[in-house]
């Protein structure tokens, strides 16, 4: 299956771009087909990080099986795990409290404004500028303060469980939240000033790596790069969870669908969820934290389906119980299979520095493909 | 005879002394610079604030083991990164650090400077081609046409110059600029050198962002992705080398190398300006360049390849040759101040 490093018939380069290479973002494997510096095709090789979570969880608790799930798409380990506990209350039929609700989705968002920042700052970097990055990390590691406060962890949070949260906020949760949106407002036009604004970043976006929106959704595309190119896809507006349903936020769309569409919608998305937290962060309610559930979880027989929206796109969790303490059969739909599958049709025809941009705007997390 | 090879081998030492400090002292400065950039504090460990961090750095590398892989073609590969070198160490020669300091002051100076500074890109070419791998020979191909296309800009930027003043000596072209310097005596097609010259060497240097040869995001490290231990430092040697000796020549050419600052006829004020020495004249001048280019690096990103030669061709290429034109007539008419 591998093709052996050298030329084609045609006399194009191949090339093995990763499984170390520092702009795969991980151990994923490119075999791209070159003619000078124009990119004729692009093969991904997955399977360097796969560590077969699903046949894991099949073996795990639905107490358990959670844990697991911050492990896959480790950027947005908390709306992993919300999916996880959202599917067990909707076989349980478990009343979730609203204050857990309100915790959740102010952690969501968190999530998702942390997973975008460090986006910001590999984007940068992809295309050439370094500073960024470390701009972007001074941000995210606020962020990452928050979780550890409240989580105790700040990367694999574990913490959304079937019935609300493991804990209750701590106590200084609601100011730190808002000391960090004040911070964070600050810094967002620094961002516009030194990459959104800057000629020759605008020059390597735009008309890069274009889809069209019949593609984007033939190849199963979703989050950023769906609504890129015009493709109304927000779980969070479609089928509400949790609190969703009662806040107010724009499902931010460009109609390009090139990379730097993808990069303005991951820029209004930033801004619509602190929008979401502004709402929240004064009206969390008072009550439990968590429901009441027996010790023991068993999901009736039944097959049951849940979907959110991680900071990737739309993460899908398939459970097929019968009716045992353990899964008899689970599947993840990770975004971010989907939308590499479409790396080869943005690619073609691009350099070599293009194929490195449309990486970037993708966003990948090679540990959420191959799970 | 043999006081002359005697005085050729000291010169020879002096300089490899120079280049080696100067190396050391640019890597800190961009690491300190880079660092100050991006909310960091850099080096700070080793020695007084970090000063000695480059000397350990070189240690580590002169002690570490020189790979070369497998199917490289041995001579190239260990021959280019003395050529790159050796092209750095002969732009030395021609350029003055201060009043009467200049090891060759040869009449053709200008053209010797375009013409050897054109050298380093064989050694890059030979280093690309002869790794045996892919990525170095893209980034090879790429930094050859690069270093090729830019060299016109930078040629003709250069060559403004040298209409106003009638001669390539740069003696001459610094004894010029006694009533002011190029850049404020020559209206704006100067200022339009200035910035194409700036934008060119930053090119031709291979530095960001047009690091297209490097491009470690898309190409490893490209050309010289396959050296290690001190084969690489003196890439690396060079590199930093050869900012330096740009900047200097934009200096020199444009804001009076060693020259002070001087105002017309005002002797009073001119004097004072001579009271402090052309040593720090020169090296502060190209150190603020230096310093230029680095904010360069760590805030641009990167252009692509099409961009990059389009950006020369059908931009910097035509300005520079309209403005070479515009140059020529203001200097005939003499209506530089």
């Amino acid at each position: 299956m591998f093709q052996e490093v050298g030329t084609t018939e045609m006399g194009d380069l191949i090339i093995n771009v990763g499984p170390q290479h520092p702009s795969t973002h991980g151990v994923l494997h490119l075999v791209i087909t070159l003619n000078g510096e124009t990119v004729k095709k692009v093969e991904p090789h997955l399977g360097y990080i796969h560590r077969s979570i699903e046949k894991m969880c099949e073996s795990l608790t639905y107490r358990q099986f959670i844990y697991v799930t911050s492990r896959m798409d480790y950027l947005s380990s908390h709306i992993n795990n919300h999916a996880c506990a959202l599917i067990v209350e909707k076989g349980l039929q478990i009343e979730v409290p609203q204050r857990a609700q309100y915790i959740r989705v102010l952690l969501d968002e968190l999530t998702r404004i942390a997973s975008h920042q460090l986006w910001w700052g590999a984007m940068a970097m992809d295309v050439g500028a370094i500073t960024p990055f470390f701009h972007a990390f001074r941000e995210r590691e606020v962020i990452n303060d928050i979780m550890e406060q409240t989580c105790g962890a700040r990367l694999t949070m574990n913490f959304m469980v079937p019935g609300g949260c493991m804990y209750d906020i701590h106590p200084d949760f609601v100011k730190s939240v808002k000391d960090f949106m004040a911070f964070f407002r600050s810094k967002l036009s620094e961002y516009d000033e030194m990459v959104t604004n800057n000629p020759i970043f605008q020059a390597r976006m735009k008309d890069v790596g274009v889809i069209s929106k019949e593609n984007a959704i033939s190849y199963g595309c979703s989050g950023p790069v769906a609504r890129a190119a015009g493709v109304v896809c927000d779980v969070r507006k479609l089928s509400p969870y949790d609190v969703y349903s009662q806040v107010n936020f724009e499902e931010a769309l460009e109609t390009e669908g090139d990379c730097f569409a993808r990069y303005k919608v991951r820029m209004k998305e930033m801004n619509e969820s602190m929008r979401i937290i502004d709402q929240l962060i004064d009206n969390i309610p008072e009550g439990d934290f968590q429901a009441k559930t027996k010790a023991v979880l068993k999901l009736p027989k039944g097959d049951y389906y849940t979907n959110v929206e991680t900071a990737r796109g739309d993460f899908g969790v398939y459970i097929v119980s019968e009716g045992a303490t353990t899964p008899y059969r689970i599947k993840f739909h990770s975004p971010g299979f989907c939308n590499l599958s479409a790396l080869d049709h943005m690619t073609r025809g691009s350099k070599i520095g293009d194929l490195v941009a449309i990486m970037g705007s993708l966003d990948l997390v090679i540990p959420d493909i191959d799970r | 005879m043999l006081t002359t090879l005697t005085e050729l081998t000291i010169v020879g030492i002096l300089i490899l002394t120079l280049f080696a400090v100067l190396g050391l002292v640019l890597v800190f400065m961009e690491r300190k610079v880079s660092a100050y950039m991006q909310i960091r504090l850099g080096p700070n460990r080793v020695g007084y604030k970090g000063i000695a961090q480059t000397l350990a750095d070189t240690i580590k590398l002169v002690v570490k083991e020189g790979l070369t892989p497998n199917g490289a073609d041995k001579f190239l590969f260990n021959l280019a990164p003395f050529i790159v070198m050796f092209g750095a160490m002969l732009l030395m020669a021609p350029i003055p650090f201060a009043r009467n300091s200049q090891i060759w002051d040869l009449n053709i100076g200008v053209l010797y400077i375009t013409a050897v500074s054109s050298i380093s890109v064989i050694g890059i070419l030979m280093a690309g081609w002869s790794s045996n791998n892919k990525y170095s020979l893209l980034g090879a191909m790429r930094s050859g046409a690069q270093i090729v296309s830019y060299e016109l800009s930078a040629g003709l930027a250069i060559i403004s110059i040298v209409v106003l003043t009638g001669s390539l000596k740069i003696s001459e072209i610094i004894a010029s600029q006694e009533t002011g310097w190029w850049i404020f005596r020559g209206h704006i097609p100067v200022l339009i050198s200035f910035v194409i010259f700036i934008i060119a060497v930053t090119a031709e240097t291979n530095r960001a962002p047009f690091d297209m040869a490097e491009a470690e995001s898309e190409l490893t490290a490209g050309f010289h992705t396959e050296y290690s231990g001190m084969r690489f430092a003196l890439f690396f040697l060079a590199e930093y080398v050869n900012i330096f000796i740009v900047c200097a020549i934009g200096a020199t050419l444009f804001l009076g190398g060693w020259m002070p600052f001087h105002i017309g006829n005002w002797a009073g004020f001119n004097h004072l300006m001579d009271f402090i020495p052309s040593s720090i004249w020169f090296f502060g001048k190209t150190f603020f360049l230096i310093f230029v280019i680095m904010w360069f690096r760590w805030t641009f990103p990167r252009l692509r390849i099409d961009q990059l030669l389009n950006l020369e061709w059908k931009y910097l290429l035509p300005i520079g040759m309209f403005n070479l034109l515009l140059m020529t007539i203001i200097a005939i008419m003499g209506w530089y101040f």
